[in-house]
């Protein structure tokens, strides 16, 4: 059991910038610099830290140890898949925690896009035989998929590309007075509707933005963390997995029409839940990985905010506005704010826990971090305030 | 929308197969729909793998399928987001539900239509698309 046993103790975060314009920066520098910025945050040398952990393919260990001359790693590890092993790999580095395998673990992501656009990645991929079965029909990009499983969820329950655009519009709402986010021009309704199609039913705005950062934070025992320089944000619990139907996800298609219509993070939210000992009315404020704006919604029904089918009339409401009973991505989220796959989110949940988000959400106590909807693991973090 | 839904270009897939693949791209070199069913319990899956969910088993069987099926979902790809892509939109990547096997859904393309008449749950028949490296490839008009 993990629940409340660890703390994020530290921070750091190198710049945002829009995509490939972090060059010439290298990616292990922008990664050795989030972690440098961590360590200094909780007042801790960078030869203290004795773990890694990452996830979406990681980093490369030796390297960073090498560089950033950390003497000796007791933990290494990365959860399996893409980015739904964000909010999980802060719950990887809470386990070796626990089970006293290392003492200061730092998580750190990032993404540099100088090379290969996130926009077209699964064009990157090797020609496998397995990838073949989406490749023929022309899906080259992630939004190609999410249009596919959009499409079906307007079908069935009768959304509307009002409530995809609802979420659009919070994001950037939260975005534009915020000091870390890009994207600062007004969205509204009507903007939101006009906008070209990209892949029906998605246009520009239910796409999360493509951009360069890297953002680290700090994990270690409750106990240590009270002796170091920052107020600590406890880690109440955090969950991965998924379910065999959802599986291969938006790679494969063949999920059965329920999971079809959800996030895959079912099994995940449920445990999530019950290890942490609360739920989801007990959650004040939720960073929701805004991939695609169809996602949010099926994970906010997926975490039991509102039931499979009235996500929709959930968002249009105004629930997840900042004054709404659940405000969703205050810092603009990755669809207005940044994209350093998944790791903004943990980095505002901390903020919130502390209480110096840009929108502090007033009275604050348990923030939830979602990983991204992908092929599984997908992953759930719930923090507290301490 | 009078647009008519064309084939995705060529220059964005190279096919790679291996063997519990192969036998789906060799039937379609023959025009021959087929998905990949388990020879111990019946039950479908595709893509094909090494072993049936099911029941473990290694056996594999590839029946005829009349070719047939229907539009779970869609997209209309309108944008071109790579250089290969101008000139080949819109296209329509499609989630096909096979008739006679239940749970196998194929992504693939449906062509030939105006983008207004696709809608979700209409009826497709498989047509072949041979791309100048040889490989064919299934692809579905709207039926009856």
């Amino acid at each position: 059991m993990i629940r409340r046993k660890t703390a994020i103790a530290g921070l750091g975060a190198t710049p945002y910038w829009k995509r490939g314009q972090s060059a010439p920066r290298t990616m292990n520098e922008l990664v050795g610099q989030a972690i440098i910025a961590a360590c200094a945050d909780a007042g801790l040398e960078v030869t203290e830290v004795d773990g890694l952990a990452y996830y979406s393919g990681g980093f490369d260990s030796s390297y960073l140890m090498e560089t950033l001359g950390i003497p000796e790693l007791r933990f290494s590890a990365m959860l399996t898949g893409s980015g739904g092993g964000s909010a999980g790999a802060v719950g990887l580095a809470a386990a070796a925690v626990v089970a006293g395998l290392a003492k200061h673990v730092i998580v750190v992501g990032g993404n540099q896009q100088g090379e290969v656009r996130f926009g077209s990645i699964t064009k990157s991929y090797d020609r496998t035989p397995a990838n073949a079965f989406f490749e023929a029909a022309g899906l080259i990009g992630p939004g190609h998929m999410f249009a596919l499983l959009a499409q079906r969820q307007m079908h069935d329950y009768g959304y509307t590309r009002e409530m995809f655009g609802a979420v659009a519009i919070n994001a950037r709402e939260n975005a534009m007075e915020h000091p870390l986010a890009l994207m600062k021009k007004p969205l509204d309704m009507d903007l939101y509707l006009s906008a070209p199609p990209i892949a029906d039913p998605l246009c520009l705005y239910d796409f999360c933005l493509e951009s360069d950062g890297a953002i680290a934070v700090l994990v270690t025992s409750t106990e240590r963390a009270r002796d170091l320089r920052r107020k600590p944000v406890i880690v109440q619990g955090s969950t991965h997995g998924g379910e065999r139907g959802w599986g291969r996800s938006l790679y494969w298609m063949n999920m059965p029409a329920g999971q079809f219509l959800s996030s895959g993070h079912r099994s995940v939210a449920r445990d999530l839940y019950a290890q942490t000992g609360v739920g989801p009315e007990d959650i004040d404020v939720a960073q929701i990985y805004d991939h695609f704006t169809p996602q949010v919604i099926a994970q906010l029904e997926d975490y039991g905010f509102c039931k499979p089918g009235e996500g929709g009339g959930f968002v249009l409401s105004g629930a997840i506005r900042r004054g709404g009973s659940l405000p969703i991505n205050t810092d603009g989220g990755q669809l207005s704010g940044a994209y350093v796959w998944g790791m903004t989110h943990i980095r505002e949940a901390v903020e919130q826990m502390r209480g110096t988000a840009h929108h502090q959400i007033a009275g604050a106590e348990l923030a939830l971090v979602t990983g991204g909807p992908s092929n599984a693991p997908m992953s759930g973090l719930i923090l507290a305030e301490s | 929308m009078s647009e008519i839904a064309v084939s995705p270009p060529e220059a964005l897939f190279t096919l790679a197969t291996d063997r519990w693949t192969a036998p789906f791209w060799e039937a379609a070199r023959q025009r021959r729909l087929t998905a990949c069913r388990c020879g111990n319990c019946g039950a479908f899956r595709m893509p094909p793998t090494p072993f049936c969910p099911e029941c473990r088993s290694q056996e594999v069987e590839w029946p005829d399928l009349p070719g047939t099926g229907t539009l779970f979902s869609f997209s209309v790809v309108r944008r071109a987001i790579t250089p290969e892509m101008e000139g080949h939109l819109p296209y329509v990547p499609a989630l096909v539900d096979l008739d006679q096997a239940p749970g196998a859904r194929l992504i693939s393309n449906v062509v030939g239509c105006r983008l207004g008449e696709l809608r979700i749950g209409a009826r497709l028949v498989v047509g072949w698309r041979e791309r100048s490296d040889g490989v064919v490839l299934p692809e579905f008009r709207l039926g009856e």
